[in-house]
């Protein structure tokens, strides 16, 4: 289906599938049960798991199929976020043209500096995409400021031209995002037992606009140009020899991971429209990084996985203080409980960026194909167990991808 | 004149912060081959080890005085460290006082430790692999070292000031011959300055004049031949490993009064310092000081207001530019060797 073969139409499948029923998946629990605070399915982290989904695919098809590791990405989100919001203060609030040009502009944005930074590979490229990024933040928050509008980050306000829209509304507000009059914030919320599920338009807009980059992914994936840029990565000096020159498709490779970033910004912008200098420093480049490692860097589904695993455990991590431990550990003899709660603190709630970097330092120690490995591993293990009788042939599994 | 002076001086400060981590780093890479992305965390963790020192020396406990009372007659408690009563008010409070430069004696063996640790524990792993994942894995240890520090002594800057006696301002104007007060620096960055110098000097002669310096360079330059002539050569880059180790605490150390330090103020210089190493070229260490130095001072120059209204932002972004530039017509930076980490 839709050209592809029967493993990847199943992956794309599953995939949508998980991504249209998330609204009940991600609430398993009774809203007034003591799990809720499990629950992730409420608007605004769904939209974070998706968004954040485009960015780190994106991501992947520079790094994961190329090697070329960038250390700058979050500069195109930066620059999607900004064009995005510009489009709603000057055309209208529809976020079509918000999303094309966010799109657009990170694309241009990603030539210019891809054409530069590809010049060298390996750790240059590296440091070049970090400088890049640092002078677009640095620039971003001092002289750009007409464009940018420095350390507040830029706003809708209620004097915004906005061309083929109203400046503001009838009872004086400023006017919502909307995709041709639905608006990005409405929810729809279905009361079922105890049960809470919330469905939001925003979300789904986004997950849709993520299945179809992850459909595109899976082509870039398949094709020749693909196997290209696979080539790049396996050994650049043989492909030169070949008569190929690698750098074309290099460079599309950058400016393609670049146009989803900037996809991911301006999905941004349009959930909640502001844009800020923070969004492109460079520890929100490293944050993609982490990401895309995590999940499995050059696997398809590796990449969406990571994501939806930081930002949930960001947010229920962060979440859990020490009343909370106290509550669950309260069971045990009290000198127990307070050692447990003594070790078990650091890690959770603020301390939630430690567990993170230990959490990747394992990854990238033991496991450098991310949870998309680990799976992997788990799998053959029991099919291993169950086949013993079975030829050896049929327990070796073709890797999923 | 004097303004160009000052701002020479100005830049010297930060340019000697940039040379001390880029040193260590360079000396990483060529040993050992690793692009270590902790070492600003390094850098960091000397200056908290100003601030764990300083918080020992001002560990106090409580005195009753029954003599005095305060108004509502309660016998009066006052506060006295440790220290003052052990050694007298007089040795203890200048103990006390002096605490970021004894600091320096605190931190070595605690920063040769870590260096230790580190290259023995993680990254001796990592000798094979590609240098995606040496940045990777140190880039998370550095969020690691990063969040320890946050755990134990909270995101806040602490302020850790320099000894009275080094806290004032030269006016060197007028030992140029210049009017008093155009050009005024402040005694402790000149005391940075040198510190730095010495301690860079200190490395050049280490690798230069002895046996030890000697079997590290032949090992920089064949590794493998230094190897067959029955050197232990692994040994003697770890021992380089907790060297480099040091000079980035050092560095973070006597940086403490300077800027208080706070958990992310590594990942701040660390960004800097490895475009600094690539200016200079990867693998050369006169290449790293000099770069460091001059883009300290490029970038107080940058920031004059003079410059500042013919190219608007420039302060921001001159270090970057620089680097793009060189990465693009001279990648082997200034002073880099040739076949060093070239494509």
């Amino acid at each position: 289906m839709f050209g592809l073969d029967k493993k990847d139409t199943s992956l794309l499948i599953i995939v949508a599938a998980l991504t249209m029923l998330a609204p009940f998946l991600l609430n398993p629990f009774p809203a007034e049960s003591a799990m809720a605070q499990f629950n992730a399915g409420y608007p605004d982290l769904m939209q974070r798991f998706v968004i954040f989904g485009i960015f780190a695919i994106g991501f992947n098809i520079l790094f994961g199929l190329t090697g070329y590791l960038s250390f700058g990405h979050a500069a195109f989100l930066g620059v999607g976020s900004y064009s995005a919001v510009w489009m709603f203060k000057l055309l209208s609030m529809n976020v079509v043209p918000a999303i094309l040009l966010s799109v657009v502009v990170a694309g241009v944005f990603a030539l210019l500096i891809g054409f530069v930074s590809l010049r060298r590979s390996g750790i240059y490229f590296s440091i070049l995409t970090l400088a890049f990024a640092q002078m677009s933040f640095n620039l971003a928050y001092s002289v750009l400021t007409p464009i940018t509008n420095g350390e507040t980050g830029l706003q809708l306000t209620l004097n915004d031209p906005r061309v083929l829209g109203v400046s503001s509304t009838a009872d004086g507000s400023i006017p919502v995002t909307n995709l041709f009059g639905a608006e990005m914030r409405a929810t729809y919320e279905l009361a079922l037992g105890p049960w809470n599920f919330q469905f939001n338009t925003g979300y789904y807009l986004s997950a849709i606009l993520m299945l179809l980059s992850f459909y595109l992914a899976i082509r870039i994936f398949r094709s020749p140009f693909g196997m290209m840029l696979r080539a790049v990565k396996s050994n650049q000096t043989r492909m030169n020899y070949t008569g190929l020159n690698s750098r074309p498709y290099a460079l599309a490779a950058f400016v393609i991971s670049g146009m989803y970033a900037g996809l991911a910004g301006g999905l941004m912008a349009s959930m909640d429209p502001l844009a800020g200098a923070e969004r492109m420093q460079w520890t929100a480049s490293g944050e993609v990084v982490l990401m895309t490692i995590l999940g499995g860097a050059g696997t398809l589904i590796g990449p969406v996985l990571g994501a939806g695993f930081i930002k949930y455990f960001e947010n229920i991590f962060s979440k859990i203080n020490e009343s909370i431990l106290h509550k669950w550990f309260a069971f045990m003899p009290d000198g127990l409980e307070d050692t447990l709660i003594a070790l078990v603190y650091p890690f959770i709630g603020k301390g939630w960026h430690l567990t993170l970097g230990i959490l990747f330092m394992l990854v990238v120690i033991f496991l450098p194909g991310g949870l998309v490995e680990g799976g992997q591993r788990i799998g053959r293990l029991f099919r291993r167990k169950k086949s013993d009788e079975k030829s050896d042939k049929s327990s070796q599994s073709t890797p999923a991808e | 004149m004097d303004a160009i002076i000052l701002q020479i001086l100005n830049g010297l400060d930060k340019g000697s912060a940039y040379a001390l981590i880029a040193l260590g780093l360079t000396l990483i890479f060529g040993t050992l081959g690793v692009v270590n992305f902790a070492h600003g965390a390094l850098f960091m963790i000397g200056a908290f080890c100003a601030v764990t020192l300083s918080r020992i020396l001002n560990l106090s406990f409580e005195i009753v005085d029954e003599s005095r009372t305060d108004f509502l007659g309660n016998p009066l408690k006052f506060k006295t460290t440790y220290i003052e009563t052990w050694l007298g008010p007089e040795m203890g409070g200048t103990i006390i006082e002096w605490a970021v430069p004894l600091a320096i004696l605190f931190s070595i063996p605690i920063m040769i430790a870590i260096g230790f640790i580190m290259e023995r524990g993680l990254i001796k792993h990592f000798y094979k692999r590609p240098h995606a994942d040496q940045i990777l894995v140190t880039f998370g240890l550095a969020i690691v070292l990063q969040e320890i520090i946050k755990y134990f002594y909270g995101a806040n800057p602490i302020p850790t000031p320099a000894p009275s006696a080094l806290t004032g301002s030269l006016d060197f104007g007028e030992l140029l011959g210049f009017q008093a007060n155009a050009v005024i620096y402040p005694y402790w960055r000149l005391v940075y300055f040198v510190f730095a110098a010495l301690i860079i000097g200190g490395v050049f002669a280490f690798l230069q004049f002895t046996t030890f310096g000697m079997v590290v360079r032949a090992g920089m330059a064949d590794r493998e031949t230094v190897g067959l002539l029955g050197i232990n050569i692994d040994r003697r880059f770890t021992i380089m490993f907790g060297i480099a180790a040091a000079v980035a605490g050092l560095a973070g150390v006597m940086y403490a009064p300077i800027n208080s330090p706070n958990y992310h103020m590594g990942m701040d210089f660390l960004v800097l310092s490895f475009v600094v190493v690539v200016v200079g070229g990867m693998g050369s260490l006169p290449g790293a000081v000099l770069a460091g130095f001059l883009l300290g001072i490029l970038e107080s120059f940058a920031s004059m207001n003079e410059v500042k209204s013919i190219f608007p932002g420039i302060d921001q972004i001159v270090i970057y530019l620089v680097a793009i530039i060189i990465l693009l017509t001279r990648p082997r930076g200034l002073m880099g060797r040739k076949g060093v980490m070239e494509d």
